[in-house]
């Protein structure tokens, strides 16, 4: 195997003192008895990493994925372990990071170029491509800090792209900039992909990692709960979410019968019905559909919010419900229960979609989730392309185009 | 801290993949970078060679940052020192009466090195704590944020440098000419103590604040301590013990070698036994001596840099975190 980065018994440990010493008065006065927490952000994790590949490392904040990314780009030092790391790496966790707001722009390039450790030659010869991926041949030689945010934006992301990294570190950066500037982002992404590089890719927000990643790195208290494909790897990473929430929300039972964290809710079964379809397994666009859940309540919820989700091949997601937080929710009683999300019709053109079903509290905190539930195709029977089926005739007339304004 | 070195790829890859690793996409050609917990002193010192362009960026920007948008811009960079050596040329001519021949090039010649040693430290002492936000995002070698410091006075260092040519050109001084090489040995000596004291200063003040603040007193205090406005050659004949308790003050010898250089044509030299409050301001020692000292400074700055660097890397590992 040829592994891009190889992290070898990582650990990293933090001393939190209850209050922060930095004077040489305090230091001196509490000398010897500081007062700390032990914190291990990182324990003995142990992942190789395939170059080419593109990996998430997924967790919640505070479970480590950050300090995991920092240990491979080398901003902090892990307190055992080591990590070896194979090629040019360019690690993106702050866009812009050292931009000096009193040089020029052509000046940050290279300053800012030389920081993530190009040559003065090399940022020459990229000069114009950075330029030009950032859009600001016009403003280049004015002073950063008359730049809007954007611009300071794109000049960071266009320097560090443009680093031509074997490795490629983002952490959540995906995530700021307008959406235009987002999808150059995605499109620099999968160029890079398709370049064989290796890209890691931080988040807490999982649709973003299953669009992009191969595999996904759930960490959860410092440690590696598994290393899957997405779908797989945001099951985990969700069971992860839920199974905390429920040891701080439900303390030990008061007989002390069963301290075992056991879920309010739980989705048993997902079924589709095609109520149109008749004796066919598919539908065909336009059909109604309906999805059931089966509901095990285990602890009355009040204020219960039903949330649904539909995905497409690349799974990006192209409808969610949200439940309607005032509305006010539905109670849900202790037993057996079954919830249907009702749709008349659907305008799906062609295409296999997994839906995605979830059941949340009136605080938004799932309580249960069921991904991916189900699947169904849609088979188009016209001639019409794209997406959707939007409702539309084609009329000839005389009559002149009337101003829209 | 980040280590560069070559790895050998068969120790990770088992012997029958080895056909298939050997591909296109091979990377076992590729440069690897080990990020451990050891701090070792040799690939430290690659990877701030590597960085040497990074630091003259840096100096770069140091330098115009500093006086972008001032009408005087950079003349304000001769302008402090300038009227530090006006204000003890006055005071301690003409208040304190002390009789030096050329008093003023004798200061010169002094101040010269004490100001890019004050300045550094200075400036070096807050490198680390100043550029956070580099510091928490950018893996670089962080002690390039120290050196860059030195190098930007080391910079102001030349402009004095070419002002003091021009005031011994302008008044008919001349040096003495022979012990003119001692110039640049002092220099190297000073550019590595000063160096090794940015480093150290630079990691410790994350940790502890209070440094950015005690650097001013001690340097206060420190400067009283080098024979910059009085003789050092008084001194010694005042007390021969107190005298070799200067030279081990590393600045010292750097000092007495530029002043040696500078100002030993303009005045007389020699050993003053009858009355050393008047007797000559600098001795008569041989050139041997002079750079006997200043080896003796260099290895002590080799050493602490080399400790420094070693602290510097025990301390980095947690310099995101403490910022």
């Amino acid at each position: 195997m040829n592994y891009a980065v190889e992290v070898q018994d990582l650990s990293k440990h933090f001393r939190l003192y209850h209050e922060k010493y930095s004077s040489l008065k305090e230091r001196v006065l509490h000398a010897g008895n500081l007062p700390y927490d032990d914190f291990w952000a990182l324990q003995d994790v142990s992942v190789a990493i395939e170059a080419g590949k593109t990996v998430g490392i997924l967790g919640r904040n505070g479970s480590g994925k950050s300090t995991l990314l920092k240990c491979i780009a080398g901003i902090l030092q892990p307190s055992s372990g080591q990590v070896i790391v194979r090629g040019q790496l360019a690690a993106m966790l702050e866009l812009g990071a050292g931009m000096q707001p009193e040089l020029s722009g052509r000046e940050n390039i290279y300053l800012n170029g030389s920081l993530l450790g190009l040559s003065r030659k090399e940022i020459s010869r990229r000069f114009d491509d950075i330029v030009a991926f950032a859009e600001l041949e016009q403003f280049i030689d004015n002073q950063v800090r008359y730049y809007s945010s954007g611009m300071y934006v794109r000049l960071g992301f266009a320097v560090a792209v443009n680093v031509d990294p074997d490795v490629l570190l983002v952490d959540e950066v995906l995530a700021v900039g307008d959406e235009r500037f987002q999808q150059k982002c995605l499109d620099k992404v999968s160029e890079f992909q398709e370049e064989g590089r290796t890209i890691i890719v931080v988040s807490h927000a999982p649709d973003m990692l299953r669009q992009i990643c191969e595999e996904i790195i759930v960490i959860d208290h410092g440690k590696i709960l598994t290393v899957a494909p997405p779908g797989e790897a945001i099951r985990i990473f969700r069971d992860s979410l839920i199974a905390t929430d429920e040891v701080h929300t439900e303390p030990e039972t008061v007989d002390g019968v069963s301290s075992m964290p056991r879920r309010q809710v739980e989705i048993t079964e997902v079924g589709l019905e095609f109520p149109g379809a008749g004796e066919r397994t598919y539908l065909v666009t336009g059909d109604p559909l309906r999805v059931r859940a089966r509901l095990v309540v285990h602890q009355a919820v009040r204020g219960a919010r039903f949330e649904l989700t539909l995905l497409n091949e690349r799974n990006e997601v192209i409808f969610g419900s949200q439940g309607d937080a005032l509305a006010g929710g539905d109670v849900l009683d202790p037993g057996e229960t079954y919830v249907s999300f009702v749709f008349d019709t659907v305008p799906l053109l062609d295409g296999r979609f997994t839906v995605n079903v979830y059941v949340r509290d009136a605080h938004s905190k799932m309580l249960a989730n069921a991904e991916p539930a189900a699947t169904f195709e849609v088979m188009n029977p016209g001639r019409s392309v794209g997406m959707f089926s939007l409702a539309m005739r084609t009329e000839l007339s005389d009559q002149p185009i009337a101003s829209s304004n | 801290m980040v280590a560069e070195n070559e790895l050998e790829h068969s120790e990770t890859a088992p012997i029958g993949m080895l056909d298939s690793a050997s591909s296109e996409n091979d990377r076992s050609d590729l440069p690897a970078r080990v990020v451990s917990a050891r701090v070792l002193l040799r690939p430290r010192l690659k990877e701030i060679w590597k960085s040497r362009e990074l630091l003259l960026f840096l100096i770069r920007k140091e330098l115009k940052v500093k006086y972008k948008g001032s009408f005087l811009g950079f003349i304000w960079s001769m302008i402090n020192p300038a009227i530090v050596l006006m204000v003890y040329f006055v005071v301690f001519r003409y208040f304190l009466h002390t009789a030096f021949p050329q008093f003023a090039l004798y200061l010169f010649s002094g101040l010269l090195v004490w100001n890019f040693f004050g300045v550094s430290l200075g400036g070096a002492s807050t490198a680390i704590v100043r550029n956070a936000g580099i510091v928490k995002k950018v893996s670089f070698p962080r002690e390039i944020l120290a050196i860059s410091q030195v190098g930007t006075s080391l910079v102001f260092f030349f402009f004095q440098f070419i002002v003091l040519v021009i005031y011994l050109i302008g008044f008919h001084y001349a040096p003495a000419w022979g012990y003119l090489p001692l110039i640049l040995a002092a220099l190297v000596d000073l550019v590595i103590i000063t160096t090794a004291l940015s480093i150290f200063l630079s990691a410790v003040n994350v940790y502890l604040r209070d440094v950015q603040h005690l650097i001013d007193v001690v340097l206060q205090a420190w400067f009283w301590g080098v024979p910059i406005i009085y003789s050092y050659n008084r001194v010694y004949h005042h007390s021969h013990l107190l005298g070799y308790f200067f030279l081990a003050d590393p600045i010292t010898p750097i000092v007495l070698s530029f002043q040696r250089a500078i100002y030993g044509h303009v005045a007389p030299l020699g050993y003053s036994y009858a009355n050393g409050a008047s007797g000559p301001v600098l001795a008569n020692y041989p050139y041997h001596f002079y750079l006997l000292m200043l080896g003796w400074v260099f290895v002590t700055g080799v050493v602490l840099l080399f400790i420094s660097l070693l602290v510097f890397g025990r301390l980095e590992g947690n310099f995101a975190e403490e910022l």
